[in-house]
């Protein structure tokens, strides 16, 4: 079994792990370090979360993570904080005075992950000085659920912070022992257990293909459910996340259209300011992607495929025409997005593959995205239906008319026959109406936890009225502005 | 992309104020509180344990370090709602790697049913199966693992029969899990026959998860004298401890249970807690090892009782200006499989099915439905926030109905002078504190200004709409069941002055610790710092009442003064004689830290520490238990009449809405609170368990919903799926405020009220004003039908059917 070699609160820490062991297990069962919480299990609650920096950075940075399914094999070279080591002998650190200060913990059992959360917060601010927005206070602190306060005075310790004194705790600037730094070695996957680490897409597919029944793991954020709710063993594990190749963004040229390969371990993070740029809509669904927690360690390739019915990005890169490139160790080959989900949580990808990039393509001149996402909690929750909606208006009549939804079939999917409604079609309601009834043929969805079937048919029909509304009377409100972009 | 929509006026000026703030210009609500150190009752301390809190080092159960040998256990749980368990084969699981023990039925050494008031809850399956989530045995291991993964091993053969889930057909067939009980006042059939006008509506309110934090967990350890010790994140240790005892077959003083704290309780750990502890007793007993055991989440989620869902009807007689002169109220509480609290919660439903509104002349009914789910429990409110909901309700149909503001009609329901008697005979004492109360709130919040601003907007924006509502709180305290009224405390004076308390409620959360120690402090006239609260535990306050019904100050605050002042008094006694120069007994005192007597010239003062001292050399027991009985209450359920509730608390809240018609999504953007604690014990503390209790009540209205499958299995089984509030559903504008001035009428400590669950229905507004906007499309018409909770899916049907009705 490998070895993780790693800092936790500045202390260089080797450890001896299973591969299925995520970090709150490493640090609560093996290391003795019950002060990070288990809330759930699931990455949902965000009593557990920590921070893991790069050491080798210039400047430090910590992103946040929910221990209980991040993988522990993940910490090789990193470091990580816990709400053990943030305090400088008998000085707290300012999130921790902060929360004292205004009365920001009851129970106290969310609180550990809700300053650690405010670490990061405090770090970031530290490191890239900006206005604290109420819109970065709900980023930061969307995926920590406290059932006590209500969240006031965890806003104003939010708040408070920034004016206390800080005093750096002695680990801030420790780098790890230059021989520790790398990614851990290849390990031989004709063992029983193994976490393989590879760092170029060269290693990764002969792994692949030497190991067909281990299981790819990027983020964990989905995978690891299986461990920590099915209890299913995660014996033989490929880590993709320092696969160098999957982790870039490079402006490119496709099939004549020019845009972007991302590479299938970028993180929503990193992808945010791209989609900031260039699709502020896709931008505004990654703020309500999961939670910051989640969009630091899950994956653009993940989500896709992971190949979920109610994943976030696939609607939307369907409409943008978005495809997908497949690895192995006989090569490469790329498919339309469209093609690639065949049913319920089925894709056309081969054992021996692995998604190694998606292509979006630049969004035209004067095409609009439009990106709706439904559920019951406007953070950190699941869709119960998105759609997503991409077209150019040409004189009043619609074109390049794409429409894709979540939630409302086996598999992410277009609406084709909607679309055929206003492909060419004026904006009027006759034709929005013609393409209500016609999701009527293209969809048939069904009853769960997160809407009944009538809901969902209804919703997808109501968003085709809202962006009717949207296009037809542009000055009138047609959705709450904390769901607009 | 440009921005699709327009930051309309008050949510631009909402986020203007939030930046404001964020900018350190000026505050933002009126919520802040001081907290300059003062550190005695009255004041805002810190919470004990905050310091603990924030550096991770405060333990709860999973954190308390185990012996190397100690074993994990896990659950096997029924899959089915409904059946006979026809065949139980554990020979694979006993034979799976690191399994040290594995019981079923038939290894409960004493009683069987652990039904904590009436019996009903088998601790294990024998052959018949009344939900999902029911235990059927459970294993030990030496590592969770390995015991989890073994409980899969099990060969579980059930004859499955169709599960009972519709409590109002459960209740048409009398299915109960016990009898109905009415209360009446006057002629309610008579007030109907006279009626100018009847009114008449029904409401499904959805149940609630707790979702505390902390799971169910315990730890339980042996002891050399064949019993255990047991660490439990529990509000009843008193309860557990005979539970315990009697499923080992033990006499009760074999059996301690210590709680530190609980990592959120909420009245799902009063009751709940307790099969866990009495199952890992066993196996301890059996083992000899010390045992852990937690439900991971999902179990939790599935295994225990939760709020009750509630069917509840009313048909009213009101008169022109929608006064109400009597009727009758019928709720159906969804008690689940067994009986648990079910009686004396809609029992709390029926108590508040009047809220804060004389119903004149009526008649309520209160049926305790058994259906094949989880047994429903306690849970803040306890039944009160789902009888409440029935008369909101009406009181915004009655508005529709005669064209009046919601808000009109509601202060024309008021108890007031001469319609001050409640349909149980209870007196409510205090009522114009309730006028007082809501017009101050009317006139801080702008209510009438924003209504005119919200009608004009509606009239403008055919998508989204707005809604205002103001509803206010009148909740019954005490125990409904007298002989839990009654609070003990243990009080400690060591030789060097410092000071221990313990008395028998338990932290949760709450800041109970906290106020006792401020209370002690306060008696003593020491510095906060001198007090030291620890662990509550069976061995040092015996039979103690579960730490619910908003009690633990009232409570055992009282107890605890009780101890503290017989101390004082005894060293009073103790100066007076022994202290021979000019020490006056009469005006002696405690305060900062020293014992004064006398006034002027002839004041002395003696060091509290060398008090203390000569006081022990002396012979002077420096140790006293405290006592505590609340007056007065009482209620005879033979007639349904009584005065139940020592006193009412009061509070109001506003809210104010935005909803999209066409999706469902709705934001909250302003709530205004004014609540009632009397003269408050810790604001600080105080203000917490007001937003807390509003934020929870909000999402038990709007995002939270259980679903269970056609089968009876709970589908809603963790945070993704079940959505508690999070950060951003925090409204931007929150002014918080407590009403000052307005000591308790009654006698309680420092004329305090109770705050626990009484701000949880401050929520309600939020429904209310969801319909409020939903009525907008009818130009206030009428009133929509709305369920709970108020999911955008409800929401938007809602939205649609009115739509379809005004075609």
């Amino acid at each position: 079994m490998a070895t993780i070699a790693f800092l936790l609160n500045g202390t260089p820490q080797r450890c001896n792990a299973s591969p299925d062991t995520s970090i709150l297990t490493l640090l609560r069962e093996h290391l003795g370090h019950t002060g990070t919480k288990e809330g759930c299990a699931s990455g949902d609650c965000g009593a557990c979360t920590v921070a893991i920096g790069e050491p080798t950075a210039n400047a430090q940075s910590f992103s946040s993570a929910n221990a209980c399914i991040t993988p522990a094999h993940q910490l090789q070279g990193q470091h990580l904080v816990t709400v053990e080591g943030l305090a400088k002998d008998s000085h707290l650190h300012p999130a921790q005075e902060a929360m004292i200060e205004c009365h920001g913990s009851q129970c106290g059992f969310c609180t550990p992950g809700i300053v650690m959360s405010l670490f990061t917060l405090h770090n970031d601010l530290i490191q890239r000085p900006a206005p604290l927005t109420p819109e970065r206070l709900e980023a930061t602190l969307g995926g920590n659920l406290c059932r006590c306060t209500g969240y006031r005075p965890i806003r104003d310790a939010a708040l408070r912070m920034q004016d206390i004194p800080f005093e750096r705790p002695q680990w801030y600037d420790a780098a790890m022992p230059v021989a520790e730094s790398n990614s851990n070695s290849l390990e031989p996957v004709d063992t029983a257990l193994f976490f393989a680490q590879p760092d170029s897409l060269a290693a990764l597919t002969q792994l692949r293909l030497k190991a067909p029944q281990a299981r790819l793991v990027a983020g964990g954020t989905d995978l690891w459910l299986e461990s920590t709710q099915r209890l299913t063993s995660l014996d033989q594990l490929i880590d993709v996340s320092r696969v160098a190749e999957l982790l870039t963004i490079e402006e490119a040229t496709l099939e004549k259209q020019s845009g972007w390969w991302i590479g299938a371990g970028v993180t929503y993070t990193q992808l945010e300011p791209l989609f900031e740029e260039h699709f502020p809509a896709f931008a505004h669904l990654l703020h309500r992607l999961g939670s910051q927690q989640i969009r630091n360690r899950g994956t653009l390739g993940g989500n896709i495929a992971n190949a979920s019915p109610i994943g976030d990005t696939p609607p939307v890169l369907l409409v943008l025409g978005a495809q997908v490139e497949l690895a192995s160790a006989k090569g490469n080959r790329c498919i339309a997005l469209e093609n690639f989900f065949l049913d319920y949580k089925q894709t056309v990808l081969a054992a021996d593959e692995v998604m190694s990039r998606i292509f979006i393509p630049q969004p035209t001149q004067n095409s609009e995205l439009r990106v709706w996402k439904l559920s019951k909690r406007r953070e950190d929750d699941i869709s119960a239906v998105l759609g997503a909606f991409s077209f150019r208006v040409d004189q009043d009549t619609l074109r390049d008319v794409r429409i894709a939804f979540g939630g409302m079939a086996a598999i992410p999917k277009r609406a084709l026959a909607a679309e055929a409604m206003l492909e060419g079609s004026p904006i009027t309601a006759d034709a929005f109406r013609a393409a209500q009834q016609a999701l009527d043929d293209d969809f048939q969805p069904m009853s769960d936890v997160r809407g009944s079937q009538h809901y969902r048919q209804q919703a997808a029909k109501n968003l085709l009225e809202r962006l009717y509304l949207s296009l037809s009377v542009p000055d009138q409100e047609v959705m709450l502005h904390a769901y607009a972009h | 992309m440009r921005t699709l929509t327009k930051l309309d006026g008050d949510s631009s000026r909402a986020r203007r104020e939030l930046h404001d703030h964020i900018q350190g210009a000026a505050p933002l609500a009126r919520h802040t509180v001081d907290s300059n150190g003062q550190r005695q009752a009255g004041s805002s301390s810190f919470h004990e344990s905050a310091e603990k809190h924030v550096t991770g080092k405060a333990a709860y159960i999973n954190d308390l370090a185990l012996p190397a040998d100690a074993l994990h256990v896990a659950l096997g749980l029924s899959p089915v709602a409904h059946g006979t368990l026809t065949q139980l084969d554990l020979a694979k699981v006993r034979q799976a790697a690191g399994i040290v023990d594995v019981i079923t039925f038939n290894e409960v050494p004493g009683h069987t049913d652990i039904g904590p008031v009436f019996p009903g809850d088998p601790i294990f399956v024998d052959q018949k199966i009344s939900y999902a989530g029911q235990c059927l045995f459970a294993v030990a291991a030496t590592s969770l693992q390995a015991a989890r993964r073994a409980v899969k091993l099990a060969t579980v053969v059930i004859d499955e029969q169709p599960a009972s889930l519709d409590p109002v057909a459960a209740a048409e067939r009398e299915e109960f899990v016990r009898p109905s009980h009415t209360q009446t006042s006057g002629d309610w059939q008579q007030a109907l026959k006279q009626a100018e006008r009847i009114i008449e509506g029904e409401l499904f309110v959805g149940g609630q998860e707790h979702f505390y934090l902390e799971g169910q967990a315990c730890v339980v350890h042996p002891t050399e004298d064949e019993g255990v010790v047991v660490h439990t994140s529990n509000q009843h240790p008193s309860e557990t401890q005979k539970l315990v005892a009697e499923v080992l077959d033990i006499p009760f003083h074999a059996v301690t249970v210590e709680v530190r704290r609980m990592g959120g309780g909420f009245g799902g750990k009063e009751t709940q807690a307790s099969p866990w502890a009495c199952i890992a007793a066993i196996i301890a007993r059996r083992t000899g090892k010390s045992i852990s055991l937690r439900l991971p989440r999902s179990e939790d989620m599935r295994a225990t009782g939760k709020r009750h869902p509630f069917h509840n009807r009313y048909r009213l007689a009101i008169d022109d200006q929608g006064i109400i002169q009597g009727g009758e109220i019928t709720v159906i509480g969804d008690c689940g499989y067994s009986p648990d609290l079910s009686d004396a919660i809609v029992d709390r439903a029926m108590f508040h099915a009047d809220n804060a509104y004389s119903l004149g002349d009526a008649r309520v009914i209160g049926h305790r439905a058994k259906t094949h789910t989880a047994s429903n429990t306690a849970f803040r409110g306890f039944g009160g926030p789902q009888g409440m909901m029935v008369i909101e309700g009406a009181m915004d149909d009655i508005a529709r109905q005669i064209g009046e503001d919601p808000l009109t009609v509601r202060k024309r329901n008021f108890y007031r002078d001469g319609r001050e008697v409640t349909h149980y005979g209870q007196q409510v004492d205090q009522r114009q504190l309730l006028h007082t109360l809501v017009e101050t709130l009317e006139n801080d919040s702008d209510y009438w200004e924003r209504r005119k601003a919200i009608t004009q907007y509606n009239a403008n924006s055919p998508v989204v709409k707005k809604g205002l509502a103001l509803t206010p709180v009148k909740f019954g305290i005490s125990f409904t069941a007298q002989h839990l009224n009654q609070a003990g405390a243990l009080l400690h004076v060591y030789t060097d002055g410092s000071v221990m308390i313990n008395h028998g409620g338990t932290e949760m959360g709450q800041g109970l610790h906290t106020k006792i120690c401020q209370v002690v402090a306060r008696e003593l006239g020491l510095d906060l710092d001198n007090v030291q609260i620890t662990a509550t535990r069976t061995d040092k306050v015996p039979n103690t009442s579960p730490t619910a019904a908003s009690s633990g100050a009232d409570l055992n605050g009282m107890a605890a003064r009780d101890a503290a002042s017989k101390l004082r008094e005894r060293l009073f006694d103790f100066a007076a004689e022994h202290f021979t120069v000019g020490l006056d007994r009469e005006g002696m005192r405690l305060e900062d830290g020293m014992l004064v007597a006398g006034l002027g010239e002839s004041e002395r003062r003696i060091p509290w520490g060398e008090l203390v001292q000569t006081a022990y050399l002396n012979r002077i027991s420096l140790s006293e238990k405290g006592f505590y009985a609340t007056p007065l209450i009482h209620y005879d359920r033979s007639v349904g009449q009584g005065r139940p509730f020592y006193y009412y608390a009061f509070g109001a809240a506003v809210a104010e809405v935005s909803v999209d018609t066409l999706s469902g999504e709705y934001q909250v953007d302003r709530v205004d609170i004014l609540h009632d604690v009397g003269d408050s014990l810790n604001p600080a503390i105080d203000i917490g368990q007001v937003e807390g209790g509003f934020i929870q009540g909000m999402g038990w209205l709007t995002s939270e919903e259980l679903k269970w499958n056609d089968k009876g299995v709970l589908v809603s089984d963790g945070p993704a799926t079940y959505k508690i509030p999070t950060f951003g559903d925090l409204p931007p504008i929150f002014n918080v405020a407590l009403l000052e001035g307005h000591p308790n009428s009654m006698a309680s400590l420092y004329r305090s009220k109770a705050v626990g669950e009484p701000p949880l229905m401050l929520g309600i507004c939020v429904w209310s004003a969801l319909r409020d906007a939903l009525s907008s499309l009818t130009d206030y018409a009428t009133s929509p039908h709305l369920d709970t909770p108020a999911t955008p899916e409800r929401v938007m049907l809602a939205a649609s059917a009115i739509r379809k009705k005004a075609l």
